[in-house]
């Protein structure tokens, strides 16, 4: 198996000086990168949180709107598909498709639990009677909360919506019988993201949510 | 868990298998679909470069009409509104679709040879920005055609200029296209990026190790790094202003709670390292041309690699220099006024170290070799005026008058233009395989190099004695007149100096005049010029085993122990990659649901004839994400070449 292996990979990925494939070292300057449009999303939230806290004398108490029993299920959701997704990529590496269906499976359907609660986060918030926040008002009144927090909440849930449909097409791919260790490398690349993804949300849930009940 | 192991299928038949998805155009291709599907970096880069040559003409006719209008007190050449949306498009155009392309359509074509290898790490990748960089120039333009007209809001787009009142009133959508085409024109830069440094990293010939690495090869590390750190700032700048505009966002509307000061700090985080993403390329090519034409090793080839390294780092930590009239508080402006001074030390080096180089040498003074002095000489003026503006009091009295507008254009003209000019005529005879004429280039040097003093020189003095910029026109009395007769004489000078520049470059392919180049004609120094000019489709017919970091003239001048050597071919042959429709579509499937999104806002301010809601823009996306699909799916495909033995 190893030798045949070997091969497969050999005609894809042609030696690389550092040793490294080079679709691993594009994710990890793909992250570096998405670090930097991350850390700019979440300084504004972080420079707008309180000094437009009150626009024309219209306060906003966060806490009032937050679920935060919600948001830390969700939490521990999206952790825990990083869980599936390493388990999924060393399946891959040991030739194992059955597992490797069933821990992609998994990392997808928490993936899309994240979302789901995301989602009814949203429209929860923009109904919430009397504390209606949307992008551009708190209590029908103009505001720059709902501004920072859904695009920046928003970008994150873009970038996890992308990764579920990339899981969803290894999913599907795995089914076509032509899914083999050669593709372990570019599988282990969508889990880098996925993780990177997830560790953004362990970033974002303390400074966004956890914050405003501290500070 | 169950181990249902895998069934391995063997590799030719994958391939098989993977190009029948979708039909490739085979590799013997010509005409349009050649360079329609073409995935060869030198190609690509040709077509880079031919882009942004029609952009830089463009954009110099926006400049001589700027000029023109400011020749004499109160001209009425342009309206109010159309001389600002001059001004902002010169701007746009010159930064985003001449010098960075420009600087892009050398790594393309130059990187891959310096450093041995066959081609770029992702070559489909690469022909997806290369039509991302098209489609954005085109959406930047179409906006002379949209309501309202182009954006007048200068090239850095300042709220509350982009303010939507403005659409209400004016039915301004100019800031529209302007936000889209830049993001569109990101994300080409940022795919480029990605995979210049997948390619340096990773598919450097044997023994080419990192201190064997060209200088020009070197700068495209670091401007790539650059790119891929600086330009989120700016994409994430651009979303809160496109949702500002589209959905209503507060980010940077003042009355409803936004700071318009923020748009300054994220545009400049971005701004400042984005000036050293236009000129380090410049510095690189230069750093080729002058230790050829001066037959003598670069002087200081680790410091110099260093202080570019440092400049790059520095470059994130100045950004508040262009806002130190903003009121940030005294420390900060005193920090990042240290800073700035402090930035000049690495730049001041290279220069130190170019001077070394040619000391003492036999120099010759061929067109780049020209342009390349010109470029010392004139960056070390702009130089020394950036390192008065880190001043802060000082800065007080430059901000927004000429003096400024003569920094800027010293270092970029002066400095990244003539760079990227030294480039073309030290690089085109391996492109064409023809010598350029060496009395034609030294004809547009010299009347570029006059041009552009007397264009510009007089705006340091206009600016002391008070002419603010982006001024539509000036009262009499001022004594501003001269001046800028001067620079507008001068500003012609500059234009026919590039046009006849550009029209040598453009028609040097076809010219049957020129004489045949041979390998190296410059007797050169590094990689490329051990290859046939034109080089090969596959580049290097053996990969080469490298000794020395001079490779090319120890090959014919060193001792034998330096000399590369070659590997052998192979049973396999040369593996090319197979041609791609997928980054085309996937292209064109970005324009068309840019456009969508545009067009869409377009008819909510006025009756446009277009009258498409968010159809169109799904339409691009779904076939944006077609091409993606039918792009994994087609895997990198390939053929295989059978160079002869003695063939390179
Ligand atoms: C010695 C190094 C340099 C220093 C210390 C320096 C400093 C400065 C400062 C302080 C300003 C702000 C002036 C003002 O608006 O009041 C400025 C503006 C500018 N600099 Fe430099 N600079 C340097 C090199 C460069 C280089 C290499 C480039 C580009 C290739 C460049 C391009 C620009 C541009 C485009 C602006 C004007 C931006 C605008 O307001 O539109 N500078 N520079
Ligand atoms: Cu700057």
């Amino acid at each position: 198996m190893s030798e045949a292996a070997a091969h497969a990979i050999d005609h894809h990925e042609p030696e690389t000086s550092t040793g490294i494939p080079n679709k691993k070292v594009l994710m990890w300057a793909f992250l570096g990168s998405d670090c930097m449009f991350f850390g700019t999303l979440i300084s504004t939230h972080l420079i707008y949180r309180k000094i437009s806290a009150t626009v024309g004398g219209n306060f906003l108490d966060i806490r009032e709107i937050f679920d935060i029993e919600l948001t830390s299920f969700s939490t521990f959701i999206l952790l825990a598909s990083s869980l599936f997704m390493a388990l999924a990529v060393s399946a891959i590496h040991k030739g194992n498709l059955t597992s490797t269906r069933w821990m992609l499976f998994g990392t997808i359907v928490f993936g899309a639990i994240f979302l789901g609660c995301q989602v009814y986060e949203f429209t929860h918030f923009v109904h919430a009677a009397g504390n209606e926040l949307t992008l551009s008002s708190y209590r029908g009144e103009p505001h720059v909360f709902g501004s920072t927090f859904y695009v920046l909440t928003g970008t994150h849930g873009t970038h996890v919506a992308i990764g579920v449909f990339w899981l969803i097409g290894w999913l599907i791919y795995s089914f076509t019988g032509k899914m083999s260790t050669a593709d372990a490398m570019d599988i282990e690349c969508c889990g880098l993201y996925w993780h990177f993804v997830d560790i953004v949300w362990i970033l974002i849930f303390p400074v966004v949510y956890l914050m405003e009940y501290a500070f | 868990m169950s181990t249902e192991s895998l069934k391995y299928l063997n590799p030719e038949s994958q391939t098989d298998l993977k190009t029948k998805v979708f039909p490739r155009p085979g590799q013997n291709t010509t005409g349009v679909i050649n360079w329609l599907t073409t995935i060869d970096h030198k190609k690509i880069g040709v077509m880079y470069g031919m882009a942004a040559l029609f952009f830089l003409i463009l954009g110099g006719v926006e400049a001589l009409l700027i000029r023109s209008q400011l020749w004499n007190h109160n001209m009425d050449i342009l309206s109010n509104r159309e001389y600002n949306q001059m001004f902002t498009m010169h701007g746009t155009t010159m930064v985003f679709l001449v010098i960075m392309p420009l600087s892009a359509a050398f790594f393309n074509f130059i990187m891959p040879l310096q450093i041995g290898a066959r081609d770029v790490a992702f070559p489909r990748i690469n022909t997806l920005s290369l039509w991302c960089f098209i489609a954005g120039g085109l959406i930047l333009n179409l906006s002379w055609i949209c309501t309202g007209g182009s954006p007048a809001i200068g090239w850095f787009g300042y709220a509350p200029l982009t303010d939507t009142r403005f659409a209400e009133v004016l039915g301004d959508m100019g800031p529209d296209f302007w936000i889209f085409s830049l993001q569109i024109l990101g994300l080409a830069s940022l795919l480029a990026s990605f995979n210049f440094i997948t390619t340096i990293i990773n598919m450097r010939a044997p023994g080419m190790t990192m201190m064997r690495l060209p200088v020009f090869t070197w700068m495209t590390l670091i401007v790539s790094f650059l790119i891929i750190l600086a330009f989120p700032a700016i994409t994430i700048a651009l979303v809160e202003l496109m949702f500002d505009r589209t959905y209503g966002t507060n980010f940077y509307d003042f009355l409803e709670g936004g700071k318009p000061h923020l748009w300054q700090h994220l545009f400049w985080i971005f701004g400042h390292p984005e000036v050293y993403i236009l000129i380090l390329p410049a510095m690189g090519i230069i750093s080729e041309i002058i230790p050829v034409f001066s037959r003598k090793p670069l002087f200081g080839y680790g410091l110099i690699i260093f202080s570019g390294a440092i400049i790059g780092f520095m470059g994130f930590a100045v950004w508040s220099h262009h806002m130190f009239t903003t009121g940030m508080g005294i420390v900060a402006t005193s920090a990042f006024s240290i800073l700035t001074m402090l930035i000049a030390i690495p730049t001041g080096v290279k220069i130190f170290n170019w001077i070394g180089t040619m000391w003492g040498g036999r120099i010759r003074f061929d067109t780049p070799m020209l342009f390349a002095l010109g470029f010392i000489t004139m960056f070390m003026v702009g130089g020394f005026t950036g390192i008065m503006h880190s001043s802060v009091p000082i800065d007080a009295q430059h901000q927004d008058s000429y003096f400024v507008v003569a920094h800027f254009h010293y270092v970029l003209i002066g400095g990244a233009l003539f760079g990227l000019f030294a480039g073309f005529y030290f690089w085109l005879p391996k492109l064409t395989g023809k010598i350029l004429s060496e009395k034609l280039g030294k004809f547009v040097f010299t009347l570029m190099f006059l041009g552009f003093n007397l264009t510009f020189f007089p705006m340091h003095y206009l600016g002391m004695i008070g002419q603010p910029r982006r001024t539509h026109s000036y009262n009499e009395g001022h004594g501003f007149e001269t001046w800028n007769q001067i620079a507008t004489v001068g500003a012609f000078i500059l234009g026919v100096g590039i046009a006849v520049g550009v029209y040598q470059f453009v028609t040097a392919a076809f010219n049957k005049k020129l004489k045949p180049a041979g390998k190296n004609p410059w007797d050169a120094r590094t990689l490329e010029w051990t290859l046939s000019s034109p080089v090969k489709e596959y580049n290097f017919a053996r990969t080469p085993i490298i000794k020395s970091r001079d490779q090319a003239w120890e090959n014919n001048y060193g001792d034998k122990d330096k000399h590369s050597e070659k590997e052998p071919l192979g049973d396999h042959g040369v593996h090319m990659p197979d041609r791609s429709w997928c980054p085309l579509i996937s292209g064109i499937g970005l324009f068309v649901f840019v456009l969508g999104m545009l067009f869409r806002k377009t008819i909510e301010v006025s009756d446009n004839f277009l009258a498409t809601p968010y159809e169109v823009a799904i339409g691009g996306c779904s076939v944006f994400i077609l091409g993606i699909i039918m792009w994994s799916l087609e895997g990198p495909g390939g053929y295989h070449l059978f160079p002869k033995e003695n063939e390179e």
